[in-house]
């Protein structure tokens, strides 16, 4: 085995579900991805296609179509222009973004910021990249929003790239036009190349998404990764898709063309009408999860736990210092004696040490049930 | 959108939500939307709250049809006052103007067919300004107020923790 590979540590996610999934009857605060079937349309549409016999490969870059309906949502939505033809490409999964991004981009030795807590793969791929990451931690105190002094002393002649993701999984944070304007100062200065991974963008709570790739003098530096797992509760479909200019992308679709040949065609239509009639679904599941957002939130602070508003995703990260335990024993003996499973925020990064995530993408009666546990778990220590 | 409206919505879709349960869904206070609650229910925006039944899981037998009816408004008997003389009647659950090749729509509810058959002979049929009913039972409810009947209880697939 490789020895990059062989010091690849497993994600701390697994060790847990390794744990979490022998225990029965557990209510789940742990899951990463919509409790939502993906809406009838877009099933409808994939089922049509599939009768109709739609099954070939399709282009590298993605169904013509699908990406002229991405370039279309990219500038209604956020105001960002990318031509379908040589802008775009359809990744499987966001996640397959990450690692094309990375791959495309960076020389061995190259520095990658990233900004923990953050989704656990962003380091493997950097490391798998050949890269050196370097992490920048923004404070709780800041609600994990990304400051500029968090860059300082992070920034030297080898960093070649950062990699930011808002709204956050794990933190629920977001940033404001104004916060982007301070860090794409510094980006700019610094010539780095900024991997924008927002694949939340659309679950934000009493504001809109901001693209830093809207900025001023960032589109041309930025890889805007997206997909439609979150927005449109379409995880196990695999589809996603990059953003980014034309010469970047084409290094990325040199990768994705003889890794993947392209995203799955089927998913690929059912995107095509998830972009075309699937605003309506998006609405009604996003002021879903406002709802439950507050009653987790109040719940959690009702109980004594100090946890910032997060306005965006579908995570709360509370933190749990004031219990003196580790996030790892806190989750564990949470799992152990209330069948609550949360997931344990070092596991985004050490800076998550004291804090841990409590996805709210579940029913309100499993929200209350699970704070109900916890109140009570709290009550024990 | 407008609370009046934001409540309404989460109303409709479960009138069991009291007002604790919506100002802490929406960050607000109870004491605003009991208040927004109470005004709604003056002006009747709200018109009453019902549970939605498949009472073909029950042992209660009732037959349910919809009347297509044709009418004939005359000089100071508008489509509302025959509407209101059709409507009054307990049987009848739900009476609506429409466009198209007939003017109402009743949805009445009795025991059995014959109780049906009864009240359009003997009822609705004979009123001066009805021209016509054609009359279609239900034979199967599938998806009622937004609501799949027999929605297949889905166990969660979701992996009970992922990144």
């Amino acid at each position: 085995m490789s020895q990059r590979i062989k010091e690849l540590p497993f994600s701390g996610i697994r060790k847990f579900f390794d744990v979490a999934k022998e225990i029965k009857g557990a209510i789940s605060l742990g899951v990463g991805e919509p409790d939502f079937d993906t809406p009838w349309n877009i099933r409808a549409e994939a089922i049509y296609q599939l009768e109709n016999g739609s099954t070939a490969y399709s282009s590298n870059a993605g169904l013509l179509e699908l990406r002229q309906e991405i370039s279309r949502y990219m500038r209604e939505r956020f105001h960002l222009e990318y031509s379908p033809l040589s802008q775009i490409v359809v990744t499987v999964g966001a996640s397959e973004g990450i690692d094309i991004a990375m791959r495309a981009i960076i020389e061995p030795g190259d520095e990658v910021l990233l900004v923990e807590p953050c989704f656990v793969s962003y380091k493997p791929c950097v490391l798998m990249a050949g890269g050196v990451p370097v992490i920048a931690a923004p404070k709780a105190e800041n609600g994990f929003r990304l400051r500029p002094e968090d860059l300082e002393g992070k920034i030297g002649p080898k960093t070649k790239a950062i990699l930011i993701s808002y709204p956050s999984n794990p933190t629920g944070a977001i940033m404001d036009l104004h916060d982007l304007e301070l860090l794409a100062e510094i980006f700019i200065k610094h010539d780095l190349c900024v991997i924008s991974d927002e694949i939340y963008a659309e679950l934000t709570y009493g504001q809109e998404h901001v693209s830093i790739a809207s900025l001023p003098g960032m589109a041309e530096r930025t890889i805007v990764l997206n997909g439609f797992s979150k927005a449109y509760a379409m995880t196990g479909w695999r589809l996603g898709y990059a953003c980014g200019p034309a010469s970047v992308m084409e290094a990325m679709l040199k990768i994705h063309q003889y890794v993947l040949m392209c995203a799955p065609t089927t998913s690929q239509h059912a995107g095509i009408e998830a972009l075309k009639n699937g605003a309506a679904s998006v609405r009604a599941m996003k002021s879903e999860y406002d709802g439950r957002r507050r009653v987790i939130v109040s719940g959690l602070r009702e109980m004594g736990l100090d946890c910032f508003e997060p306005k965006g995703a579908f995570y709360a990260f509370p933190s749990i210092k004031s219990t003196g335990l580790s996030s790892d024993d806190f989750c564990m003996r949470l799992l152990k004696q209330e069948r609550v499973a949360a997931v344990p925020g070092n596991a985004f990064g050490e800076c998550g040490e004291g804090f841990i995530r409590c996805s709210y993408a579940s029913s309100i009666d499993s929200l209350k049930e699970a704070l109900k546990r916890i109140g009570r778990f709290l009550e024990s220590l | 959108m407008e609370l009046r409206e934001t409540l309404l919505g989460m109303l409709e879709r479960d009138s069991r939500l009291l007002p604790e349960d919506l100002a802490e869904r929406l960050g607000l206070q109870i004491e605003e939307v009991a208040s927004e609650l109470g005004a709604m229910v003056d002006e009747q925006v709200i018109c009453g709250y019902h549970t939605l039944i498949n009472w073909d899981k029950t042992k209660r037998e009732f037959v349910t049809a919809l009347i297509e009816v044709k009418v004939s408004p005359q000089h100071g008997m508008g489509f509302d006052k025959i509407a209101r003389r059709i409507y009054l009647f307990d049987e009848v659950k739900a009476v609506y103007l429409m466009s198209g090749g007939f003017d109402l729509t009743v949805i009445v509810e009795g025991d059995n067919i014959k109780d049906i058959a009864y009240f359009i002979s003997d009822k609705l049929a004979p009123m001066e300004s009805v021209l016509s009913t054609a009359t279609h039972f239900v034979l199967k409810k599938y998806k009622d107020h937004g609501i799949v009947i027999e929605r297949q209880k889905k166990p969660d697939e979701r992996m009970i923790v992922s990144p």
